[in-house]
């Protein structure tokens, strides 16, 4: 059954405040391979003018993704994750996140479209700081094969 | 941190080429919190209709990611970046994994010192991320 596509527009509250953490940045740019040093070295990262050291341009995922699966898990919306695969995904950033940030995640439905038999729903994910300034925007598109792809 | 006259339109990013293993996956998922098991268990890959255990995307996009930032110098000046997964990093169970090669190309000048960067990532002769782009402010 395609999704419902009156779930667009639909909006979770708030997530509680996920707490980026200088090792957590240091392990996912490890992950990476990437030895950038304003992922590591606060001063290095106060050189190019950051108050400390600031994460990889895809780190956010580690915490938008857990926030987008209220959505997945929504038992009106009824998403099968298991036939779902990430169709693409944008970062718009107002500032780079950084060590000793608050962030929250409010999660907005943004579009709901069948094609070529699959479903593709698009969230964008709004991320404050503990201030409620925006920090930057995520989008993400899953792709939910059809029933009988 | 490259300066805004030093990078015209066609400026090339210098071409990176990243081996990946299975051990690179099973650690970017313990880093990304990602533990679908299509990106470790080759028998729940194949079980789903995948040829073999598959890179996450959000991995691949790292990659691509580090080729921009390696090149800024800054990683805080991406203003934005965007990718779609067009066809999966499939990652055998050997020493040598697979390759992923990104080249970019500033593709055009903006306002306030940015441009936009065109990304491409290839692995095993197949174009792995589409429409792969970022808007950077240069210095």
């Amino acid at each position: 059954m395609p999704l419902d596509s009156s779930f667009e527009g639909r909006s979770y509250p708030p997530t509680p405040a996920y707490e980026v953490g200088r090792e957590k940045i240091r392990e996912f740019a490890d992950a990476l391979g990437d030895d950038n040093p304003a992922y590591r070295d606060p001063e290095a990262a106060r050189a190019l003018g950051h108050p400390d050291v600031i994460a990889p341009p895809t780190f956010p995922i580690t915490f938008t993704w857990p926030a987008n699966q209220q959505l997945i898990d929504d038992p009106e919306l009824g998403l099968d994750f298991a036939r779902a695969v990430h169709g693409d995904q944008k970062f718009a950033y107002r500032r780079p996140v950084r060590a000793g940030d608050r962030l929250r995640c409010t999660v907005v439905v943004e579009k709901i479209r069948a094609v070529a038999g699959n479903d593709m729903i698009t969230t964008r994910t709004e991320v404050t700081d503990d201030t409620d300034a925006p920090v930057m925007t995520t989008w993400s598109t899953l792709v939910v094969r059809g029933e009988s792809a | 941190m490259i300066a805004y006259q030093d990078a015209p339109v066609g400026t090339a990013l210098p071409a990176r080429t990243f081996r990946v293993t299975r051990a690179d996956l099973v650690r970017y998922a313990g880093a990304s919190g990602d533990f679908n098991p299509i990106h470790w268990s080759q028998r729940t890959a194949t079980a789903v209709g995948l040829p073999d255990v598959i890179a996450h995307g959000m991995y691949t996009m790292g990659l691509a990611g580090r080729a921009l930032t390696d090149w800024l110098g800054d990683p805080g000046a991406v203003v934005d970046f965007s990718v779609r997964f067009s066809r999966p990093v499939v990652v055998p169970d050997t020493d040598a994994g697979t390759e992923v090669e990104v080249t970019g190309v500033v593709k055009k000048a903006l306002e306030d010192r940015q441009v936009l960067v065109e990304l491409t990532a290839t692995s095993a002769g197949v174009k792995v991320l589409g429409q792969a782009r970022a808007t950077v402010r240069l210095g």
